[in-house]
């Protein structure tokens, strides 16, 4: 069953100073299914933020479709946007930008909770309980729920991050580029324990990143974006080991992580 | 004689919690047009091996307990710093991660480069191929010459018209491919690269990397890649020096030490790398974190999350020893069948 359903959706930012047009999306369709994670691979300037923040509602696509659960986004009013968004979250690349420095850990994995009075979480005290619940979910202890977000290490912040994007109980999560930040041993740990979550919570995924290994370890299938527009989709196997692109083919061929795992091969 | 010879290096960082020990007997060889990568994680030491060689750690905080750093059979742990400073841009390179914090925006970049150009041409006046005498127009007229030409070799297009643009008007990739001509034009034996392509786009990063082999194999330079990324490694380094927590735990061709990896970080590195036919769930993480470097481990910096180890491993610290031709491995077990 399909969650989202983007249709043919064009962006168009217009800079007033020169009156010229960027073209950040030119016709992208895309569909993901109910619990599958959906890998999207592209260079900066591709067009994949712009596409993140349209499903988020953040912006609205110059013309085209973005409909999720069935449900067209640009129709929805201001209140059941917002309660929309309680089952959308996104998780950023940057732990250290991503995080207000000044609040405690127990605050940030809280204020999606407090912001969405109907998830039921009104009374503080059950608040704290379920920030527990959350810490312990993303591998944290309780006892880190009173420190502040520099008392930790990368892939500390990152799960942080990860359980306030988990607090309301979403069914979507954007994972833009969430481990490009990390080292490659934390990076493990934390793709490990998604992959665990999406299986335990049947999460859906839309998972953003240009490294190609992580990709293929994570994605069941795989859109590759260039300037603005999908140049190849498919199952992730097929994409990787036959790409019908010239960019995927040139994109393949420049990737260290797969130079790496050729040079690995028995 | 080998181009760098990094023996038993110990540095110390003079911080407000104590003396950390960053550097933990650093042993590296580099030779003459090879492409060697010295990779790690965060705070390994990689950076601060780097910015030792060309002793652009500022002294406090550092103190250098011990060890020595032969360039071209000269000591630099020796070298004054008048003599360092006609290393510097001269005979060693250097070029960083973020090409736009390196260059100075209120600047042309054929401006900055020609500084460049200008200061080479003091210490070695062959650069600008002008002799001792040379007046300074002509100096100047021949560092521009210069500066057109090392742009072009790095593949910027029009590199005439584009020396009088500002670094705002070129893109990332081009602004790092003007660091690496401004770091050639000293004519450079060595060139320090501390994570040249981490900040662009993958197919950015690999002619980037073709560039820097490219030169390699021209001026027969040697080149240190500093870099995190185990990928950029397998692409254009032949040889590679594995770091942990301040010390180098493993160094050699990096396809013996990729393909057959014997000391357990390497291969707990190599085993957190996704890769093909591995199922969903299957990449094994490290477990544990970093020791802290005011306090490190007696033994071995790697034992407490190393599954291999043993009461010794704890007590005593390992010494590299070569286990195959160019191979070696600091580990007390490594001479055991493998486990």
């Amino acid at each position: 069953m399909k969650l989202l359903a983007i249709e043919s959706v064009r962006k168009v930012y217009r800079s007033t100073a020169r009156s010229a047009e960027v073209v950040a999306l030119d016709g992208v369709s895309l569909m993901i299914e109910r619990g599958e994670c959906f890998g999207l691979v592209g260079e900066s300037g591709s067009g994949k933020s712009t596409l993140s923040r349209l499903i988020l509602n953040l912006e609205a696509p110059s013309s085209g479709r973005i409909a999720y659960d069935g449900r067209d986004l640009t129709s929805l009013g201001q209140e059941e946007m917002r309660r929309l968004r309680a089952r959308m979250q996104i998780v950023f690349q940057d732990p250290y930008a991503s995080l207000n420095p000044r609040m405690t850990v127990h605050d940030l994995v809280a204020e999606p909770l407090a912001i969405h009075p109907e998830a039921g979480y009104r009374d503080r005290g059950r608040r704290t309980v379920r920030v527990g619940e959350l810490l312990g979910t993303v591998g944290l202890k309780p006892e880190h729920m009173w420190r502040y977000p520099h008392e930790f290490s990368g892939g500390q912040r990152q799960r942080v991050c990860i359980a306030r994007a988990l607090a309301l109980n979403p069914e979507f999560l954007i994972l833009d580029e969430p481990t490009s930040a990390l080292d490659v041993s934390v990076q493990a740990q934390i793709l490990n324990m998604l992959l665990e979550l999406q299986t335990r919570l049947g999460l859906t995924y839309l998972f953003i990143s240009h490294d190609l290994g992580v990709v293929r370890y994570v994605a069941h299938r795989v859109a590759l974006i260039h300037n603005g527009r999908i140049v190849e989709e498919g199952p992730v196997g097929q994409v990787f080991s036959a790409p019908k692109s010239d960019y995927a083919r040139t994109l393949i061929s420049a990737s260290p992580e797969l130079a790496l795992q050729a040079l690995l091969a028995p | 004689m080998a181009l760098l010879e990094i023996r038993n290096l110990h540095l110390y960082m003079r911080s407000f919690e104590g003396d950390a020990h960053v550097l933990n007997g650093i042993d590296l060889t580099l030779e003459r047009g090879r492409i060697h990568g010295l990779v790690g994680e965060t705070g390994c030491g990689k950076s601060l091996t780097g910015l030792s060689i060309s002793r652009l750690v500022p002294s406090p905080p550092a103190r250098y307990a011990a060890g020595s750093i032969r360039f071209d059979g000269r000591d630099l742990m020796e070298a004054s710093e008048a003599e360092m400073r006609a290393l510097r841009g001269r005979r060693i390179g250097m070029i960083f991660q973020d090409p736009t914090t390196n260059l100075n925006p209120a600047f042309r970049v054929g401006e900055q480069m020609i500084d460049v150009a200008l200061h080479a041409g003091q210490v070695d006046s062959g650069i600008l191929g002008l002799g001792p005498d040379a007046s300074r127009a002509e100096r100047r007229a021949a560092a521009c010459r210069l500066v057109v030409e090392m742009l072009g070799k790095v593949g910027i297009r029009d590199a005439a018209a584009r020396v009088d643009d500002y670094p705002h008007q070129f893109s990332g990739g081009m602004r790092q491919r003007v660091l690496i001509a401004m770091a050639l034009i000293g004519r450079p034996d060595l060139l320090i690269a501390d994570e040249p392509t981490t900040a662009l786009d993958v197919t950015v990063q690999a002619q980037i990397l073709r560039l820097i082999r490219d030169l390699v194999d021209e001026f027969q330079l040697g080149v240190l890649l500093i870099t995190h990324n185990l990928g950029v490694v397998a692409q254009v380094c032949s040889q590679v020096s594995v770091m942990y927590a301040g010390s180098t735990v493993e160094d050699g061709p990096t396809r013996a030490v990729f393909r057959a990896p014997r000391h357990p970080y390497t291969k707990a590195l190599l085993a957190a790398l996704p890769r093909e036919g591995l199922a969903r769930g299957e990449l094994k993480g490290l477990a544990g974190s970093v020791p802290s470097l005011l306090t490190p481990p007696r033994g071995c910096r790697f034992a407490p999350r190393c599954v291999h180890a043993i009461d010794t491993c704890r007590e005593r610290r390992p010494i590299a020893e070569e286990i195959q031709a160019g191979h070696t491995v600091a580990c007390l077990r490594a001479a055991e069948p493998v486990a």
